[in-house]
């Protein structure tokens, strides 16, 4: 502090403060604040707000319970209230979805990272770009397109007599999976890339020269350096598919329910904001849960994930 | 063997390309088709028809201009409030840093969901509306902090030195700030500010809460994938691919032709040095 303002002076240090306070007080810490406090208050007409009806209880977090549904899990079936059903399965397949995108970006980012010739890296980079400059809206629609009962991904299997019948692709949560996977793979691949550029190339030659086999190397050497990679990746995977309500209103059936899609209908049908800013505060919680956990597992810190 | 992993990878980095890149292919294709229903199957017939619609739909030319003006909007805010954010950050030390730090990072890491409906009522117990306000106030909640780490990387590279020199030779505050550590700072907040605009025409999840009753082009491409979807979108979104296309290809243009200078006045300055050797 003393320092900027002997370099700035007073009055541009008054006014990087004060936008400094703007941001996190007035745009992120007040309304947090606000959603926290609301969560505890009941929806009341407009004339009882601040009345005696008004006051604190944990009623708009026990709407999550009530409409039990049937469930199955491990050939086990019984009663589940929808919203929690729904709330557990967002996480569950958010978790799978995570998997996946890690699965698929962590050959590429090797590649990327030690394999191709740096040359040829820039056009990579740029082609891989493309679809992060392409809205989620429209990649999800795309997917929507392909996935059609007559659409073209049918018709292409159908052709080359690997199905005989269209297959209803739109049902259940695989399209919405689909999806999820298609849009956020890229933050998995760009953080995994920097972790694993990083390493030194001599340290895979010579775990390679005493003798260890490939998947030694990747297990021992490669992986657990990679880790800040992995755990921002991961983060930002889960964080964007458990929040996303684009590809799950898109590419999801009436059999998908997606919790964020719940508290669509709550804040935007129903006009219940207070209930709404409960669930939203559910989904904040297990976000935050999330991202503290991966920091606990791979040991880093929240600097290195927001690289 | 060797050859052999790597001809794998080579393989798998096709593949992944060509599913990055064929949804969209088959996006920009259905824009073409003659049919009702968005599809490049069964393939009907070329037409340009699509684009006429979307030339003559007045709804999206309005959520385009919303789109275009709150995404300056973002920028004009994000970017100060970041650089602001970055410079404060810097220059203090020890637990405070750290949560402060926290801090700014964090706004990245809350669902869009949250951010939009938590702006909402903030804003709504101060009796002030929703609408395209409200959202242009909850995208820079988070996208200042893309805006700030940014600028922040590019403070490590800053020496501190310039400043100290020229405070010694009489320079005024403000002339630092402006003549020695913005420059320095320019091409992070160039960056910063591509960054906002683009985060801002791609959110959905901030302005559905808080839009009131605007259209975005985001929301509206939305709405109109609900409730009868028509190829017009598919014009709209090979228009809008082709726009980033072209700035993405002109921008890896200049940067080689930059790296080409760079590269061949070093060698320039090589010769000249063993010239005077000789």
């Amino acid at each position: 502090m003393q320092d900027l303002l002997r370099r700035y002076g007073m009055g541009l240090t008054v006014v990087f403060v004060g936008l400094t306070i703007f941001w996190l007080a007035v745009l992120v810490l007040l309304p947090n604040f606000t959603l926290f406090e609301s969560s505890f208050r009941p929806y009341l007409p407009i004339v009882d707000v601040g009345g005696p009806l008004d006051t604190y209880s944990m009623g708009n977090y026990m709407k999550v319970f009530g409409n039990e549904v049937d469930t199955t899990l491990l050939g086990i079936q019984f009663q589940m209230p929808v919203r929690v059903k729904i709330f557990l399965l967002t996480i569950f397949y958010s978790s799978l979805v995570t998997v996946i995108t890690f699965v698929l970006a962590y050959p590429l980012a090797y590649y990327l990272a030690k394999i191709v010739s740096p040359r040829s890296l820039p056009t990579l980079f740029l082609l891989l770009f493309v679809p992060l400059w392409v809205s989620e809206v429209l990649r999800s629609f795309a997917w929507w397109i392909i996935l059609a009962f007559k659409g073209p991904l049918n018709a292409l299997l159908m052709q080359t007599g690997i199905i005989d019948t269209e297959i209803r692709w739109i049902a259940g949560f695989s399209p919405v999976i689909i999806g999820l996977v298609y849009t956020y793979v890229l933050f998995m691949v760009f953080p995994l890339y920097n972790a694993m550029q990083s390493l030194d190339s001599n340290q895979i030659e010579a775990a390679e020269d005493l003798g260890a086999p490939w998947w030694r190397t990747h297990w021992r050497v490669i992986l657990p350096h990679s880790k800040p990679g992995i755990a921002s990746g991961a983060v930002m995977v889960f964080m964007l598919s458990a929040g996303s309500l684009l590809v799950p209103s898109l590419l999801g059936s009436t059999t998908s329910g997606w919790f964020t899609q719940t508290i669509q209908s709550i804040m935007l049908d129903s006009q219940d904001w207070n209930t709404g800013a409960a669930f939203a505060f559910m989904l904040l919680f297990v976000c935050t849960l999330f991202v503290s956990l991966m920091m606990r597992v791979f040991g880093v810190k929240l600097s290195d994930i927001a690289k | 063997m060797k050859t052999n992993r790597h001809f794998l990878f080579h393989l798998y980095m096709g593949l992944f390309l060509a599913y990055l890149l064929i949804p969209l292919l088959v996006m920009a294709g259905a824009a073409f088709n003659d049919s009702k229903l968005p599809t490049v199957f069964p393939w009907k017939g070329w037409t340009d028809r699509w684009f006429i619609d979307l030339w003559n739909d007045k709804r999206i030319w309005i959520a385009f201009r919303n789109t275009l003006i709150v995404a300056v909007a973002v920028a004009a805010i994000a970017v100060p409030v970041g650089t602001a954010a970055a410079i404060l950050v810097n220059s203090i030390s020890g637990r405070l840093r750290g949560v402060l730090y926290g801090m700014m990072v964090a706004p990245i890491l809350i669902p869009g969901v949250v951010i939009g409906i938590s702006t909402l009522l903030f804003w709504n117990h101060l009796s002030v509306g929703s609408g395209l306000h409200l959202s242009v106030l909850g995208q820079v909640s988070y996208i200042a902090s893309f805006v700030m780490l940014l600028v922040l990387a590019r403070l490590q590279s800053f020496d501190q030195g310039l400043e100290e020199a020229a405070l010694d030779l009489g320079a005024s505050h403000g002339q630092v700030m402006r003549r020695i550590l913005l420059p320095h700072l320019y091409p992070a907040i160039g960056a910063g500010a591509a960054i906002s605009f683009f985060q801002s025409i791609e959110n959905f999840n901030v302005t559905l809460f808080t839009r009131g009753g605007a259209d975005t082009l985001t929301v509206y491409v939305f709405s109109k994938v609900r409730s009868g979807i028509t190829p017009t979108i598919n014009a709209l979104a090979l228009l809008l691919i082709l726009v980033t296309l072209g700035a993405a290809v002109g921008y890896e243009i200049n940067r080689r032709r930059k790296a080409r200078i760079a590269t061949s006045r070093e060698a320039e300055g090589r010769r000249a040095e063993d010239a005077e050797l000789v």
